[in-house]
């Protein structure tokens, strides 16, 4: 498992990204965004739709070049880096639009998020069939209260379910860092407090750094201890929860009157 | 899961003793359509692995076969062993099914479709052509039949328990792969392959290694039919036969471990079941399309469905039983 003290320069931010850029056609997208984010930190990141929220975590993350600007996790350039060397390297992430794998059980799904961090390729063909990996992904499973669908395909949850299943897997390999996209969106009150609950424990106790996108207001401010708001692809503020909350161009652009 | 093995240790048992008594007092025809049964089996349980667990379409099994027969039967003509000849042919199965990954990597669907189907005309242009190395338009003939020791499998009841044994072992090696984490790596694959690449799966790899997989059994599958007709020609290897063993993986139910063999026993045995009658073309054909639309999981979701029905009936009894 990769812990987070694993590997880090000593003083370097968890991850810092410097002047990143992402131009669809004439539109940009994200506009030279510059931030760092402190081990054990839990930074929000909230902005109206289309502010380039979800294009920089994918930038962050692999699964899109930048046009230009650098990303660092642990003090280690990752830019352009694909996103399964990043898984790698100790960071997970959820996505926006549902990304379980359907077809699988809720145990199968959570076992592969951690078996390609396991051995060699060669390795896991010859290995065990869960790759030794069964009763971790149980513990995950209850970790998220899940136990009772656990052999269900995960396509036959419910929304709130499946978005539980898609964070216990990106918790899997035990990774430092994990950016969330969206994580309270469809998901009912009682998960809701469940979600934020279980995420507070994985800061508290093992000192996972969160950067996590959100509408969910009241999510964002009682969870984060800090706030960046993007608008237009630019960062318009950073700060603690209260002082975002109450910065005039935040509330002009995306909170309202 | 561990209630089930029991049972399905029992069933493949009871399946291989079948099968071993199967031929026994039948003609020479009909061994021939089990041979060529298991063969097909072999071939589609390669294309469901690259179609059925990984998603990714190829039009080209046959072509695979065309490489491994062809490889088989030339290697074999000039001296080689079975044992020696069928293992290249897999091989450069294996290793031409990794190269017609690559266009995998950036195309899906329909284009993937042509590009594999182009493939395919390539190898049957090439077959029927270069006279010198594959007979042109003749192909090969006289393939002599494998030799082990001092066993031969020259008679066709041999030949058929040679063609079994190496399905079985093949089998038990499709199955091992698929039971691995690879099998779940090709679920991923073919289920959100964003997702599987954010969890750390080298999806360019895993793509790879299903057109590689998939298309050495193909390569297997070709490396039994030289043997077993003993003559070779182009045709055997055409587009239409890549279509055939598609139609195999998709009847019996695509990512299904024994679909293909349903579906293979289907497409090779069936027409032959309907000889009889005037029209049986028609009523295969017929079959087939009401199969498709009524049931697209293919004769394995028909069984399953039967099964899941007969459980709940059953539960249902119990339950009204019980007060």
């Amino acid at each position: 498992m990769s812990l987070s003290t694993t590997g880090a320069a000593a003083g370097a931010p968890h991850l810092s990204v410097r002047g990143v850029t992402k131009r669809f056609g004439n539109i940009v997208a994200v506009d030279d965004v510059s931030f760092d984010v402190k081990r054990g930190e839990i930074l929000g990141l909230i902005g109206p739709n289309g502010s380039g929220k979800s294009t920089l975590f994918n930038c962050i993350l692999g699964q899109i070049a930048p046009d230009a600007g650098a990303v660092e996790v642990d003090g280690k350039a990752v830019t352009g880096r694909r996103a399964c060397d990043l898984a790698k390297l100790g960071v997970g992430r959820t996505f926006q639009q549902l990304a379980v794998f359907p077809g699988l059980t809720v145990h199968d799904n959570v076992v592969f998020a951690g078996q390609e961090h396991e051995g060699t390729l060669l390795g896991r063909l010859f290995g065990k069939p869960d790759a030794g990996l069964s009763e971790e992904a149980d513990r995950l499973i209850e970790f998220f209260r899940l136990s009772h669908v656990r052999d269900r395909l995960a396509g036959d949850l419910s929304y709130g379910q499946r978005k539980l299943v898609d964070a216990a897997m990106a918790f899997m390999s035990g990774p430092g860092l994990v950016l969330l996209d969206e994580p309270a969106g469809g998901v009912n009150l009682t998960m809701l407090a469940e979600l934020k609950e279980r995420l507070v424990a994985y800061n508290r106790e093992r000192g996972t750094t969160f950067v996590v996108i959100e509408h969910n207001m009241d999510f964002v401010m009682s969870l984060c201890g800090r706030v960046m708001v993007l608008a237009e692809g630019r960062v318009i503020a950073d700060g603690p929860p209260e002082a975002v909350r109450a910065d005039k161009r935040v509330v002009d652009s995306y909170l309202g009157g | 899961m561990s209630s089930r093995r029991p049972l399905a240790l029992i069933v493949a048992a009871v399946l291989l003793a079948v099968l071993l008594i199967l031929p026994v007092g039948h003609g020479s025809y009909f061994i021939y359509l089990l041979c060529s049964w298991l063969m097909f089996t072999i071939a589609a349980m390669g294309l469901n692995l690259t179609l059925g667990y990984a998603g990714r379409i190829s039009l080209a099994q046959a072509s695979f076969m065309g490489v491994g027969a062809y490889t088989t039967a030339i290697l074999t003509l000039h001296g080689w062993p079975w044992l020696a000849a069928a293992p290249v042919g897999v091989l450069l199965c294996f290793v031409v099914g990794l190269l017609l990954g690559f266009p995998a990597l950036r195309v899906r669907g329909h284009f993937l479709a042509f590009v594999t189907l182009a493939f395919n005309t390539l190898f049957f242009l090439v077959a029927r052509n270069e006279d010198w190395l594959t007979g042109g338009s003749y192909g090969l003939s006289d393939i002599p039949r494998p030799r082990i020791g001092p066993i031969s499998a020259d008679g066709q009841l041999a030949f058929y328990y040679f063609t079994l044994a190496v399905s079985a072992l093949a089998i038990l090696a499709l199955w091992g792969i698929v039971r691995s984490p690879w099998g779940r790596a090709f679920k991923a694959l073919r289920e959100n392959e964003v997702r599987a690449e954010s969890l750390g799966l080298d999806t360019r790899r895993i793509t790879l290694l299903a057109f590689a997989i998939g298309s050495a059994f193909g390569g297997l599958a070709g490396a039994i039919e030289a043997p077993l007709v003993q003559y070779i020609e182009p045709n055997s290897f055409a587009v239409g036969e890549s279509l055939k063993v598609l139609l195999m993986v998709v009847v019996g139910g695509l990512g299904d471990f024994w679909g293909p063999a349903l579906g293979a026993a289907m497409v090779v045995l069936l027409p032959e079941a309907l000889r009889g009658t005037r029209y049986y073309l028609i009523v295969y054909a017929l079959f087939v399309i009401a199969l498709m639309v009524l049931k697209p999981t293919g004769l394995m979701g028909i069984g399953k469905t039967f099964l899941a029905r007969l459980a709940k009936s059953r539960a249902a009894a119990a339950t009204e039983a019980k007060p």
